[in-house]
C-alpha cells in the first residue's frame, strides 16, 4: 500500500525497555496524583479558612496552574527555579510540574464538590461537639472526595498524558523519553511512536477501568 | 533580574512566537469546532452501536499524549506516505482533530441535555428534523455547551505549546531559544507565562460568569 517497509521486529526487541519506561510513567503519575490530592485539600482548606493571605495564595496557585500551559510549569520548575541556584533532576522537575498542575485543577474540582454539600452537614457535625477541623475531616471531606471522584479520575488520565512532557527537560527514563532515545538510535520513528501510543492508550484504558471498578465497589449504596 | 540583555529584536522574536501560538490556536479551534459539531451530531443521531468506530477514533485522540499524536502524524505523512508536508500543516491538522474529539463530546452532552419531550413536541407541531435542530435544540444546547467550549478553546491554546515538536516556533519555543542565548530563564519565562495568563485568565472568568448566569434559570 505504501512505499515503505515497516520494521516491527526492531521495536519488538526494544519492547521491554519501553515497558520499563511505562512503569516510570505510571510511578510519576501516581505520585503526582497522591501529592496533588493532599495539596489540593490543603488549598481548599486555605480557601475556606477566611484568612486573606492563605486564601490569596491558594487562589493564585489555582489560577496560575489552570491558566498557563503544563509545559510552561515544568520549564519553570526546571529552568526558572535554577536561577535561584536550586537545581532539580529532570525526574524531580517533572514531578513538581505535574503535581503543581494537578493540585490546581483538583482544588477547583473540590470547590465545585463543596458547593454540592449542604451547610447543614458541617453545622450538625459542629453541634455534635466536633471541632471545625474534625467536622471537615470526618463529615465534609469524605463526601467531597466522593463527589469529586469522576473529575479526579480524569485528572489521573491527564497526569499520565502529561508525563510525556518530561522529555523537554531532559527526562529519558519515562515512556516518551525512552521512545525518543530509541528513535535517535534506530530512526524507526513511526513504528516506535506507534507502539508508545498503544501503550499509553492501554494505560489510560486500564485507569478508566480501575476507577470504574473502584467507583462501583465504593459507591454502590 | 530587571537589567536584561534583551533587545528590541528579541521582543519582536517573542511577539512572532506569540502570533504563531494564536494563529495555530485559531485555526484549530475554528476547524475543530465545526468538525466537532458534525461528529457530535452524527454520534448522537446514529446511536451508540453504529457510532462505535467514530467513538473509538475520537477516544484515541483523548487517550494518547498530544506529543505522540504530533510525532506520529508527522512521521506517517512524511516518511510512510512520502508526502512533503510542513510542520505547520501537521500541527494544525492534529490540533484540529484533537479539538474536534473534545468538542464532539461537549456537543453530544449538550444535545442530550435537551429534554426529548421538547423535541417530540416540536416534531408534532410539524417541524422538520432540520427545523427542530435549528430552532429548538440549537438555542438550548448552546447554553449548556458554551461554557465548556470556552474551557476547551483555552486548553487548546495551552496545549498548542507542544507543537514545537514538529518544528513550529510558537511562543514557548521562541522563549526557550532566547533562554539559550540570553541565559535569563526566569525573566523570559515570566514574560511567556504572563502572556498565556493574560489571555487565558479573563476569558476563563467570562466563561465562569456565563456559566453561573445561564444555569440560574
Amino acid at each position: 500500500m505504501f512505499n515503505y517497509t515497516f520494521q516491527w521486529k526492531q521495536v519488538y526487541a526494544r519492547l521491554p525497555e519501553m515497558l520499563e519506561g511505562a512503569l516510570v510513567t505510571m510511578q510519576i503519575a501516581v505520585l503526582s496524583m497522591v501529592i496533588g490530592i493532599v495539596l489540593a485539600v490543603m488549598l481548599t482548606l486555605f480557601r475556606l479558612s477566611g484568612n486573606r493571605i492563605l486564601g490569596g495564595v491558594a487562589q493564585a496557585w489555582v489560577e496560575v496552574a489552570r491558566n498557563t500551559p503544563a509545559l510552561f510549569q515544568i520549564y519553570m520548575a526546571h529552568f526558572g527555579v535554577a536561577s535561584f541556584g536550586i537545581h532539580f533532576s529532570p525526574w524531580t522537575s517533572l514531578l513538581i510540574g505535574i503535581t503543581f498542575n494537578n493540585a490546581g485543577y483538583l482544588a477547583e474540582n473540590f470547590r465545585g464538590a463543596l458547593k454540592a454539600i449542604p451547610d447543614t452537614q458541617a453545622r450538625s457535625g459542629r453541634s455534635l461537639g466536633m471541632s471545625e477541623l474534625q467536622a471537615f475531616r470526618h463529615i465534609v471531606l469524605p463526601q467531597m472526595l466522593r463527589i469529586a471522584f469522576l473529575p479526579m479520575s480524569n485528572q489521573m488520565v491527564w497526569a499520565v498524558l502529561m508525563t510525556s512532557l518530561g522529555v523537554t527537560v531532559g527526562m529519558n527514563t519515562d515512556l516518551y523519553g525512552v521512545t525518543q532515545d530509541l528513535n535517535a538510535l534506530t530512526f524507526r520513528t513511526f513504528e516506535l511512536f506507534f507502539v508508545a501510543g498503544v501503550i499509553f492508550y492501554a494505560i489510560v484504558k486500564l485507569i478508566q477501568l480501575a476507577t470504574r471498578l473502584i467507583a462501583w465497589r465504593m459507591f454502590r449504596y | 533580574m530587571f537589567d536584561t540583555a534583551m533587545t528590541l529584536n528579541d521582543v519582536m522574536f517573542l511577539a512572532q512566537g506569540a502570533g504563531m501560538t494564536i494563529l495555530v490556536t485559531l485555526i484549530a479551534v475554528v476547524c475543530g469546532t465545526v468538525l466537532g459539531i458534525i461528529f457530535g451530531v452524527v454520534r448522537y443521531q446514529v446511536g451508540p452501536v453504529w457510532a462505535a468506530p467514530l467513538t473509538f477514533f475520537l477516544d484515541v485522540f483523548r487517550s494518547i499524549p498530544l506529543l505522540i499524536q504530533l510525532v506520529l502524524t508527522f512521521a506517517f505523512i512524511g516518511t510512510v506516505m512520502k508526502i512533503r508536508i510542513s510542520g505547520f500543516s501537521v500541527a494544525c491538522l492534529v490540533l484540529t482533530l484533537y479539538t474536534s474529539a473534545y468538542c464532539a463530546e461537549i456537543v453530544r452532552g449538550a444535545i442530550e441535555s435537551v429534554p426529548p419531550t421538547l423535541r417530540r413536541a416540536s416534531r408534532s407541531l410539524g417541524m422538520t428534523w432540520g427545523q427542530d435542530m435549528r430552532h429548538i435544540v440549537l438555542p438550548l444546547a448552546t447554553r449548556v455547551a458554551f461554557p465548556s467550549w470556552i474551557g476547551l478553546a483555552l486548553s487548546v491554546m495551552k496545549d498548542s505549546a507542544l507543537v514545537y515538536v514538529v518544528q513550529v516556533t510558537e511562543l514557548l519555543k521562541s522563549t526557550q531559544i532566547l533562554i539559550t542565548r540570553l541565559q535569563e530563564p526566569l525573566f523570559l519565562l515570566m514574560i511567556c507565562g504572563a502572556f498565556y495568563f493574560l489571555i487565558s485568565f479573563p476569558i476563563a472568568r467570562i466563561g465562569g460568569y456565563l456559566e453561573r448566569r445561564w444555569s440560574n434559570d
